[in-house]
């Protein structure tokens, strides 16, 4: 992917996240105990650990979507003023797509662009971003796997938001797929984004943080 | 556009697609009144008399077997997420779906009802308040539903389970539209009372099951 490219589809941030103490339980058994991060603008983290350790747990956690036991999660700007909704700054990308099957590619994709207020030549840049062109028209129901995870990822460049949450972006993603994702989210951080990856691949991003998340303890 | 009017356009986009809801429930509701007037037989004046009452019923039990649809799709394919994240608060996330569903099921139910009316032998002047009856009340039937859809989302087959929490509910608006239509029709002074409860029965929904639903997809996105 050339510069012009991604420049086009990667816009600045300049947000910090941080947990203080977080504990979160799922079906009455604590998952995540205490844990504290502190994420700067333009860092990367990338969540490892066995299934059930909480990794797809914390990520709705930061995204709003999970109610928190005790802790805080806090997002504020570089000028020191909070963002109150986690909403608005954080797209959470979890394992499903959430692609609608009877819609084409292009559908989808201007759908999101609708629901984020996105400008429309967004569209075509983050299709293009993932190589999705030749699919553009195609009912997105008919997509194999790892094309419909192309498309589902694409929603992050559309979102605009400063922290990325993804869960398992390159479970399904051949080699050159997962380069164009890892290079997107390079981009995104170069421009003061945050990126916190679930993974269980082995994934090299540069200057990320590992974050290692035990079955119910303590990182 | 807004967040809200995009979920709109694609509920609706998605509704009249090939496999969409709304043709469902008009054809369900074509069967209802079709059976109703077979199992009544030749009795022509019985049929007209009851016709308004089984518009309403048909309306009313078309409305039900769409509602499971409401919020479960969306969980099923992860876009409940997605919409429940946007910078809007989600009560008015949950009207905007209540009205889709309205646009894509209510509102092709008012359409087709003049069509079976024919069927049922509806006297002429009991189109007009029959129609704004429904006009009225089903905007409320969709917001109730709407509720219920999002307090089940997350249970596996509910749509039984949606019926029994829904019925109950959905009582007053019955009574009050059946009523309005028959007091239009005879030229009851009734009617506009029954359509002024009716239009309170809709416009207390409008007002309490955004909130309700909100608060039900909250705890269901745990």
């Amino acid at each position: 992917m050339n510069e012009t490219d991604s420049a086009s589809v990667i816009s600045a941030h300049d947000c910090r996240l941080s947990a203080k103490g977080l504990s979160i339980s799922r079906g009455g058994a604590r998952i995540i105990n205490g844990i504290s991060l502190t994420l700067e603008p333009g860092e990367t983290a990338i969540l490892r650990g066995p299934n059930g350790a909480g990794k797809t747990t914390l990520l709705r956690a930061f995204a709003g979507l999970l109610r928190i036991d005790s802790g805080s999660i806090g997002i504020e700007r570089q000028d020191g003023s909070a963002v109150d909704d986690p909403f608005r700054a954080t797209i959470y990308c979890g394992p499903l797509n959430a692609v609608k099957a009877a819609l084409s590619v292009d559908e989808n994709l201007r759908f999101w662009a609708a629901l984020y207020n996105a400008p429309g030549d967004l569209v075509s840049n983050a299709r293009a971003a993932f190589r999705l062109d030749d699919y553009a028209r195609q009912s997105a129901g008919t997509l194999s796997t790892g094309l419909g995870r192309r498309l589902g990822l694409a929603r992050l460049l559309l979102a605009r938001k400063p922290i990325w949450l993804v869960d398992e972006p390159t479970a399904s993603l051949d080699v050159a797929s997962a380069a164009i994702f890892t290079s997107l989210a390079e981009r995104h951080c170069a421009v003061g984004g945050i990126a916190i990856i679930a993974t269980h691949d082995a994934f090299s991003l540069s200057g990320a943080r590992n974050i290692e998340l035990k079955t119910g303890s303590a990182a | 556009m807004s967040a809200l009017s995009a979920i709109i356009l694609r509920d609706l986009q998605l509704a009249f697609r090939a496999g969409g809801g709304s043709f469902q429930a008009v054809g369900f509701f074509s069967i209802v009144c079709v059976l109703f007037t077979l199992a009544v037989g030749p009795d022509i004046a019985l049929i007209t008399e009851i016709a308004g009452p089984v518009l309403w019923t048909g309306a009313l039990l078309a409305t039900l077997i769409s509602l499971d649809q409401i919020y479960r799709a969306d969980r099923e394919d992860g876009s409940l997420d997605v919409i429940a994240a946007t910078s809007e608060e989600l009560a008015l996330t949950a009207a905007a779906k209540a009205a889709a569903h309205w646009l894509s099921t209510g509102l092709p139910l008012i359409l087709a009802t003049p069509l079976l009316a024919i069927l049922l032998n509806l006297t002429a002047d009991a189109y007009f308040p029959l129609l704004m009856s429904l006009l009225i009340g089903t905007p409320g039937l969709s917001l109730i539903g709407s509720f219920a859809a999002a307090l089940t989302v997350s249970l596996p087959r509910a749509s039984l389970l949606i019926s029994i929490i829904v019925s109950p509910l959905y009582i007053p608006i019955l009574i009050f539209g059946a009523g309005a239509a028959s007091a239009g029709a005879a030229g009851d002074p009734q009617f506009a009372a029954n359509l002024k409860l009716l239009g309170a029965a809709t416009l207390f929904a409008a007002v309490t099951a955004p909130l309700a639903s909100a608060v039900a997809l909250r705890s269901n996105l745990d």
